[in-house]
């Protein structure tokens, strides 16, 4: 697969998590991309943590956007018939009150306890964390979605080696290898890219895998 | 009731030196029309309370856009944000030495600073809770248990001025923001000593009817013409 590939494989997997009805944040990148992944009878509510409840794409080039409606990656979007804006405030007390169903976002690092790392790397990159860190803690379920390596250097590790986004946050990691669930006996891999075997997943990462009985493909 | 001046007033009140929190968001409704003053203003050495440094670029062509262009003309010693990634020049500043930067939870950073503008002497929030924020004892106080969870207890957040950009503003200086442009401004116009809105309308008393104003006219200090878009 090619990086496009891989991004529209994870995204496409990612978008089956969502359930009709579910308030839903998305990070920027991949996660921004599961909208249109979306079967017509699953229709989810878009959250941004700069205030705006209903999130839609805005189709048109639009200063008028620009200037009063931008989304939290700073592209200029619409509400939806239906949505509404708010401050910030309110914006996070719904985000930590557990008023968001789901929340998908990348990673730099995951480890076997759920930890989680996707805000900075000491002396080189600095984005900050902006919501991020609200976000994991308060969202009801927490998915990462990545690439399962970097370089070929595993990112879902044994134990996080970045400054931490938060403890023990995750719920489930969406990559082009497989999906696997952070339960309390570890790391489970539940769902396998036919193109890849058990032994290579775990090759690619630093974490012990527990092979689900149930082992599906990852489609 | 809310004094209106010009731009060239607003920003003769500014000391070098001064704490101001900027309202807006990666530069939407950054306060422009005072910003861009004060860029020119040759006073610096702020700290600057706002989520982000902005970014280079702006919509209608600026190559700075609204706080980015503090950031660029290095008048910044100290930024408060949670998000700098879209402007490169504030991790270059920050690693050269010459610009300060601490990073907050965004969720954090909005209730603080409504903690410090409601006389509140800090925020439980679980956010943050087992990273390095829990070190950064200017802003996180301590760690508390309650009932057997883990919070972090941060400070209230004040500045000496806010800067923030309405939609309309009337003549007694109740403002109504529009669309995304909210976030951190309701917060802001509470915790700071002088509030300056930068008015895009100037509209009648009235006009905005009671129920619909976001940020009370009585806490606002001064207005300013932003001009039409």
């Amino acid at each position: 697969m090619d990086k496009e590939n891989i991004k529209s494989y994870i995204v496409a997997r990612a978008a089956k998590e969502l359930k009709d009805g579910d308030v839903v944040n998305l990070g920027i990148g991949m996660p921004t991309m599961i909208p249109s992944f979306l079967p017509e009878n699953v229709r989810v509510t878009v959250q941004a943590e700069n205030g705006l409840m209903g999130v839609v794409p805005c189709t048109e080039e639009s200063l008028e956007h620009s200037l009063y409606s931008v989304d939290a990656g700073a592209t200029p979007v619409k509400v939806a018939p239906g949505g509404c804006y708010f401050d910030s405030t309110v914006s996070f007390g719904l985000i930590r009150g557990g008023h968001v169903d789901v929340t998908v976002l990348g990673a730099l690092e995951v480890d076997e306890k759920g930890n989680l790392s996707n805000w900075i790397i000491p002396g080189k990159k600095l984005p900050g964390m902006g919501g991020a860190m609200d976000l994991v803690v308060g969202a009801k379920k927490v998915i990462v979605t990545m690439e399962h390596t970097q370089k070929g250097e595993p990112k879902i590790l044994k134990n996080c080696r970045l400054p931490l986004t938060a403890l023990n946050c995750v719920d489930l990691i969406i990559t082009e290898m497989g999906v696997i669930e952070v339960t309390e006996e570890g790391l489970k891999l539940v769902e396998i890219n036919p193109e890849y075997t058990p032994e290579q997943v775990q090759k690619a990462t630093e974490a012990r895998l527990i092979i689900s009985e149930n082992l599906k493909p990852m489609v | 009731m809310a004094k209106f001046i010009s731009v060239e007033e607003a920003v003769a009140m500014i000391p070098d030196g001064a704490s101001i929190m900027v309202g807006g968001f990666m530069g939407c409704r950054n306060p422009h029309k005072i910003i861009d003053a004060l860029s020119k203003s040759g006073k610096g050495n702020f700290t600057m309370i706002c989520n982000d440094g902005a970014k280079p670029a702006g919509p209608t062509g600026e190559e700075y856009y609204g706080v980015a262009k503090l950031i660029h003309n290095h008048q910044v010693k100290h930024l408060v944000a949670t998000h700098v990634g879209l402007n490169p020049e504030v991790g270059e500043q920050m690693n050269d030495g010459s610009m300060k930067v601490d990073l907050i939870p965004q969720g954090s950073f909005a209730e603080m600073i409504r903690a410090g503008g409601a006389g509140l002497g800090g925020v439980l929030t679980p956010t943050g809770v087992g990273t390095i924020i829990e070190d950064n004892k200017e802003f996180t106080h301590s760690v508390q248990e309650i009932d057997g969870k883990k919070y972090l207890l941060m400070r209230p957040i004040r500045a000496d001025f806010a800067l923030i950009s309405g939609f309309k503003v009337d003549r007694v200086g109740n403002v109504w923001y529009k669309g995304a442009t909210r976030n951190f401004a309701l917060a802001m116009a509470t915790a700071a000593d002088v509030v300056i809105v930068e008015a895009d309308n100037i509209v009648e008393t009235g006009e905005i009817e009671p129920e619909n104003v976001m940020t009370p006219g009585v806490i606002v200090d001064y207005v300013v013409d932003g001009g039409s878009i």
